[in-house]
């Protein structure tokens, strides 16, 4: 472990750019800032701050029944094991909540003018639906489905019904009614993934936990020593976050 | 009413590769040279710096370089009897919308295409006969040989800072490099860059099977370098983020920090940023161009910009779009098999093996473009006999890793749970274990695909969108499986722990996963008006001071990335447009 750079924090924003930068870093600084680099550095806040304050982040856009289907969901998609903590201890909840609420889930970026049409699955995703509306509805019709079939919410059920729900959606063999499970939980899925595995700076990945699980090293990475170093050796990864080098 | 302004000799629309090549030549040439681009200024010390450069989420899933659909985007179908729908956001491939384009978030690959493209339909013919060629396959000649292009291919490469290993100099083949490629006059700028491990096991086993490996060129300086233009450039860092970002080494050959600053610094030179052209104007004889109308999206106004000369320089299908809805040449019908415009738009099929191998290492974190291995006996090579497999065109085999970031790649064995303790351990266990094949296919041109208007939809500006119909054929199925059945039987003989095979696809194409950003056609050059939009120079046939410069020009797609080509085409058409000016007219 000893060829990684102990201080972790030491190696910045500036150091990469000595190293690595060839263009002119202060070109476009004006009169009073001292550089860039300089300018874009936030409040005195300690690096470590925002992961470690994280287990009480509060909802912004879930509601109560939402929020107890969302924290069910990751916890049984992530458990706790001897490789990670449970998904609510990993702050997926709340990426999936911030990215709901932030541009993203409004629909940002999604062409949303109609006629509406289901098309072919090669036309992809054709909803009248922004991300946020998605999910919003898509919670209710598992729900829904949950206490018509077990008398209960998704958030009650024991780990081998939530289970037999999640493989329903997933492959598309439980219906949700008019809203087309597959793509309800496509997008699921793939929330959960970014909460999992997105820089930390988005409320998810805590404490870098999805990237320690695989060994990824995050957004510093100035390899062309390293490539001929490790070849076919493990690299020794603590991994750094933006907010590390921020 | 648009507010006229002042005429320019020259109006660009879209900066990246080809606009800023353009903008560069036509402003050092003494012409007054005004670009309109939609999207903003982004550079280098302030965008694509670290740490927030680094983000996977903002770049790769939310496209924070692309195109944003929600104001434009264009409706699909498979073939012209589905109805088309829009696009609703970006997946199969992803224009840039800053300045620089595309040419910002690419990662690099750069090829000389040879005649085997530039003159398709002749090789083809002379070899195998007419009836090789499928009667609803419409490739053709481009109009251009690859020893007119060798110049320019050079250019471009010193312009970009390509690295790689020569394989042919002056008809001498080279030890190391690709012994298929056509000849060239010197090498790269710049040596290769250092394989990883997956590049070098693909090498080897590849050699082993009596194949011709070799390290992949692209625009990652191995090394730092100033380029013919005195643009500079760090060396490659091997960071793992470099399709779908900005390069904060400038290592990665881009034109926001070679052309574009330099003609920016020209005083015949002036850029427009968030301007977006709705229109191409025409004279009353529809032989000519006049300018460009624009909005200022910043607050809506709108402007004409009168102009000598007109050059689209937008992505692909944004070239193709603003001809159709500006009436410029014939669009084309897939019944009548009249018109031009919209003809022969192509796209790329691929196939990929995943390998599994216990106890190995790849570090799939460390890479760029260009440290990927390749090989080209089923593509430019001409002794590879196609009569006893039945398909025109070829495919390009690799390996290495090219930004595989953790929302996106996390490989597992096949039968692994999507979730769970058990997905867990087996995503833990083969992240850094796995290592991938694939190859990247042409797809030749086909009467039923092309692009058109749609008759529904409508983007922000309240113009028609564009409509893209297009399908893999028979040809692309036929080679695919060569291609899966060539790639299973390599890694078969690296005898991985885990073999997830190829699969040649036989399903329609989609929009939804991400593809290649290699779309071509629609608006092609050639040597007559009645199969091509433009002549050998890119100049519309219609109206001699319009020039439409990108892919777009492509009369079919190879399995190689377009960017070699395109930057070639680009100084190719500034020396045209030079004499141009001094004799307007047709140049042909």
């Amino acid at each position: 472990m000893t060829d990684q750079p102990k201080k972790k924090h030491a190696v910045g924003r500036r150091d990469f750019l000595k190293k690595a930068v060839a263009g002119g870093v202060a070109a476009t600084t004006t009169a009073v800032s001292p550089s860039p680099a300089e300018a874009q550095q936030p409040a005195p806040a300690p690096t470590a701050a925002p992961a470690a304050a994280a287990p009480t982040a509060a909802y912004e856009f879930l509601n109560l029944e939402e929020q107890a289907f969302v924290e069910a969901l990751v916890d049984h998609m992530i458990p706790a094991d001897d490789l990670t903590p449970k998904g609510t201890d990993i702050g997926i909840h709340i990426y999936i909540d911030r990215a709901l609420s932030g541009a993203w889930g409004k629909g940002d970026r999604l062409y949303m003018q109609g006629p509406w049409s289901v098309g072919q699955p090669s036309q992809g995703y054709q909803l009248p639906l922004t991300p946020a509306q998605l999910y919003r509805a898509g919670i209710a019709a598992t729900n829904a489905h949950c206490l018509t079939t077990y008398r209960k919410t998704f958030d009650k059920l024991d780990p081998a019904q939530r289970e037999e729900v999640l493989i329903g959606l997933s492959s598309g063999k439980l219906s949700l009614g008019a809203l087309p499970s597959r793509t309800f939980f496509t997008t699921v899925y793939q929330t959960v993934m970014e909460g999992m595995f997105a820089d930390p700076i988005y409320g998810g990945n805590r404490n870098k936990a999805g990237w320690k699980l695989i060994g990824f090293p995050g957004a510093l990475a100035v390899n062309r020593e390293n490539v001929e170093k490790f070849r076919d050796k493990p690299f020794p990864s603590n991994p750094i976050g933006i907010a590390d080098m921020s | 009413m648009a507010t006229r302004l002042k005429e320019v000799d020259v109006v660009i629309v879209g900066l990246g590769w080809t606009g800023g090549i353009l903008a560069k030549e036509l402003s050092e040439a003494g012409l007054k040279v005004v670009a309109i681009e939609r999207g903003d200024m982004r550079t280098t010390a302030k965008d694509y710096s670290v740490p927030n450069v680094r983000d996977e989420l903002r770049y790769v899933v939310r496209h924070d370089l692309m195109m944003n659909t929600a104001r434009d985007t264009i409706t699909v179908r498979n073939s012209p009897s589905q109805l088309a729908l829009p696009m609703r956001r970006l997946g199969s491939f992803l224009p840039g919308d800053v300045v620089g384009g595309s040419g910002v978030h690419w990662s690099g690959h750069t090829w000389r295409w040879t005649d085997m493209e530039l003159r398709v339909r002749s090789m083809y013919e002379e070899r195998y006969g007419k009836k090789f060629i499928p009667a609803d396959m419409t490739i053709q000649d481009w109009g251009i040989t690859y020893e007119e292009l060798e110049p320019y291919y050079d250019r471009f490469e010193r312009t970009a800072a390509i690295s790689g290993k020569a394989g042919n100099i002056r008809g001498e083949i080279q030890p190391g490099g690709n012994p298929f490629e056509a000849p060239r006059a010197r090498d790269y700028p710049l040596p290769p860059l250092t394989p990883i491990l997956a590049s070098e096991m693909f090498t080897a086993a590849a050699r082993d099977a009596g194949y011709h490996p070799f390290p992949r060129p692209s625009a990652n300086a191995s090394r730092a370098y100033t380029n013919p233009d005195g643009s500079k450039f760090g060396a490659c860092q091997y960071c793992g983020y470099c399709q779908r970002f900005g390069c904060e080494a400038n290592a990665k050959g881009s034109p926001h920090m070679t052309v574009i600053p330099i003609a920016m610094a020209n005083p015949n030179f002036e850029l427009r940023t968030h301007a977006w052209v709705t229109r191409v104007n025409k004279d009353s004889s529809g032989k000519k161009v006049t300018g460009v109308t624009y909005t200022n999206v910043l607050n809506g106004e709108e402007f004409e910009q009168p102009a000598g000369v007109v050059l689209l320089c937008a992505y692909v299908t944004n070239n193709v779009h603003l001809m159709l809805t500006s009436g410029i040449g014939k669009p084309y019908d897939p019944v009548s098999q009249t018109g031009v415009i919209g003809r022969n738009y192509c796209y790329q099929t691929g196939a990929t093996a995943t390998l599994f191998f216990e106890g190995r290492h790849f570090n799939p974190f460390m890479n760029a473009g260009g440290s990927n291995a390749s090989m080209d006996d089923f593509n430019t090579n001409w002794a590879f006999d196609r009569a006893p497999h039945g398909f025109v065109g070829g495919y390009v085999v690799g390996a290495g890793f090219n930004t595989v970031l953790p929302i996106g790649y996390r490989p597992v064995p096949a039968g692994t749970p999507q979730w769970g303790k058990a997905w867990k351990a087996a995503t833990a266990k083969w992240y850094q274990t796995a290592m991938q094949i694939s190859a990247s296919g042409s797809v030749m041109a086909n009467r039923y695909n092309y692009l058109d208007l749609d008759p529904t939809y409508k983007n922000a500006f309240g113009l028609p969108m564009m409509r893209m119909t297009f399908d893999y054929k028979e040809n692309e199925h036929v080679m695919g499986k060569h291609s899966a059945d060539f790639i299973n039987k390599t890694a078969r003989a690296m005898n991985p722990t885990h073999l997830t095979e190829a699969t040649a696809r036989t399903d329609p194409w989609t929009v939804v996963p991400y593809q290649s950003t290699h779309n071509t056609g629609g608006a092609v050059m050639g040597t007559r008006p009645r199969d091509s939009a433009l002549n050998k120079y890119l100049q519309s046939w219609d109206c001699h001071n319009l020039f439409v410069v990108g892919a777009n020009a492509f009369p079919h797609n190879s399995a190689y990335n377009p960017t070699g080509p395109v930057g070639a085409l680009a100084y190719w058409t500034a020396d045209a447009i030079k004499r141009y000016v001094k004799k307007p007219g047709s140049l042909v």
